[in-house]
């Protein structure tokens, strides 16, 4: 039971990641139609940058802010001068356009930072585990990284529901057309909603730091799950990024913990190893098959 | 009568084709001008050059006078641009008083504040609740406007249209889609607003354009064959020959 519960946390950890990476990701493509490839990118970009911070100081939390404007820096920059363009383009441009800046990125990073991977320095606070139910030890670190996707969660919400930028962002989230023609500066908007996603991308690649490795490419590894948690929450809904987001953490989780020891009751323990990982690998997949099966628009479509 | 709107030699090329082809006319303050045409003559056209969303090739677009043709569309509506579209432009899954609100906040002040002043936040909702205790919406702002007729999706567009107090307003056939009785609906509110508000109407309903039009202006392969009354516009053997052809009326 006890390891259930661990994986459990784990799953929810994983889904924080994947929410933080979702919710920048779906407004953009909800409310600007872009295809934004690069958006693992600016995930490393804040790993990076504050990885080197933290380490050049000591200090974690000096790290945090590093990561956070430099991903966001990053992603103002690129919007203006790259996916600007991109808006009017079919998808296919924006697919080719946003592919080359990863390899953009991925090449400045190895002449800024070099091609070895580095670890974030752990926050001392959080270096130990807390003993969360009897006998069940839990790192301390993946705990506030639970509790910084629950706060972002708020936020997020708050900041779309209660605020007057958020009504814009909803309303150009379902209906862009209707938005320009009530005179808001779309193109600031656009900037404004890229900004934050590449924030919280900066975020979650900074976050991930001490738990994985830093390196080139990073970014690519968590994209594509990150796009399967898009189509299955639905295109512009944040709530729909929060609920597959760490649903497919959990299923993704799970599945790997403990499929292959499951099919060890079925089958020979060779072939419960091999058929358990494989099926675990594309376990998220076969949950959007069957997500988009039900709901065509995923959980909660932005509908217009 | 002095005009809001001035066009001159207005351009727009897709590549061989020329879509609009030095279109030149004019609206008068308080005037309803009605833009007809067969399907194709650019219509649609012209109106996202008035708006911004198309670039102009050539010509000039003066907006009370003032040059506007290479100003944004966020710019030609702060100068007064509103706009209605063929299909109504509204989010579906709120109800009719958010949209309104929407469209009442987004021209109070600096839209892209993040806050407002409790104040001037009430004074948002208060205005948008009298503008529908004042339209043929009244009573249904809290209703999803998924749950809206189609005739009252365009009542609300025009109600959202109107929100940001235009000098000008662009209506993209309005009539589009609605039945008889609620077209002498629309055609009543617009007839309501003479006067209060210049407008530039692009409808294909000749029974709402006769109502409304103070002028009418025939556009036929992206040229204004004619600009006249409702009364010139019908006896023009011109209009006939090049509009519906020869053997039918206008």
């Amino acid at each position: 039971m006890i390891l259930v519960i661990e994986q459990l946390l784990n799953g929810l950890q994983y889904g924080v990641m994947l929410f933080l990476m979702a919710a920048g990701l779906t407004l953009i493509f909800g409310i600007m139609g872009v295809i934004n490839l690069a958006h693992g990118a600016l995930y490393m970009v804040g790993a990076f940058v504050g990885t080197w911070v933290a380490t050049e100081t000591g200090s974690f939390w000096l790290g945090l802010p590093a990561a956070l404007v430099a991903a966001m820096v990053t992603g103002v920059v690129v919007e203006a001068l790259v996916v600007r363009r991109l808006y009017a383009r079919d998808h296919l441009d924006q697919v080719l356009a946003t592919f080359a800046l990863i390899l953009i990125f991925n090449q400045l990073v190895v002449l800024i930072f070099g091609r070895q991977p580095v670890f974030t320095p752990m926050p001392e606070l959080f270096s130990g585990s807390l003993e969360i139910l009897p006998g069940l030890f839990y790192p301390m670190y993946r705990l506030l990284i639970i509790a910084t996707g629950l706060v972002v969660a708020i936020g997020l919400y708050l900041l779309i529901n209660r605020t007057r930028v958020g009504m814009l962002v909803r309303a150009g989230a379902t209906n862009r057309d209707m938005v320009r023609a009530l005179g808001v500066d779309i193109r600031l908007l656009y900037t404004l909603v890229f900004g934050l996603g590449a924030l919280l991308a900066g975020l979650a690649g900074y976050m991930t730091g001490p738990i994985l490795s830093v390196q080139v490419g990073m970014g690519e590894q968590i994209l594509l799950a990150t796009f399967v948690v898009v189509v299955i929450g639905g295109l512009g809904s944040v709530k729909g990024a929060l609920v597959a987001g760490l649903g497919l953490g959990i299923v993704d989780t799970m599945l790997r913990a403990f499929l292959p020891t499951l099919l060890l009751h079925f089958m020979e323990p060779s072939d419960a190893q091999a058929v358990g990982v494989g099926v675990s690998a594309m376990g998220i997949y076969l949950l959007m098959a069957i997500v988009l099966l039900f709901r065509p628009k995923g959980l909660f479509p932005a509908e217009g | 009568m002095s005009a809001i709107l001035q066009i001159e030699g207005l351009v727009k090329r897709f590549g061989g084709l020329t879509a609009t082809d030095h279109v030149t006319l004019d609206v008068r303050e308080g005037e309803i001008h009605a833009l007809i045409g067969p399907n194709g003559a650019g219509k649609s056209t012209l109106i996202n050059q008035l708006c911004g969303e198309l670039v102009s090739d050539e010509g000039t677009i003066r907006l009370a006078g003032t040059d506007v043709t290479q100003r944004p569309e966020t710019d030609r509506i702060g100068m007064g641009l509103g706009r209605t579209f063929q299909i109504a432009s509204l989010l579906q899954e709120s109800t009719v008083r958010e949209n309104v609100g929407l469209a009442v906040q987004a021209h109070v002040g600096h839209n892209m504040r993040l806050f407002d002043r409790r104040m001037a936040r009430r004074d948002v909702w208060t205005e948008a609740d009298a503008m529908i205790a004042e339209s043929g919406l009244h009573g249904r702002g809290d209703t999803l406007v998924s749950d809206l007729s189609h005739g009252e999706k365009k009542q609300l567009e025009l109600i959202m249209a109107l929100a940001g107090n235009p000098r000008l307003l662009l209506l993209d056939e309005p009539m589009a889609g609605l039945g008889q009785f609620e077209s002498q609906r629309m055609i009543e509110q617009l007839g309501a607003l003479r006067g209060k508000f210049s407008m530039l109407l692009v409808e294909h309903d000749m029974d709402a354009v006769y109502a409304l039009a103070d002028r009418i202006s025939v556009l036929v392969y992206g040229r204004v064959i004619m600009t006249g009354t409702a009364e010139e516009i019908r006896e023009s053997a011109e209009v006939r020959e090049a509009y519906l052809g020869a053997e039918e009326d206008v």
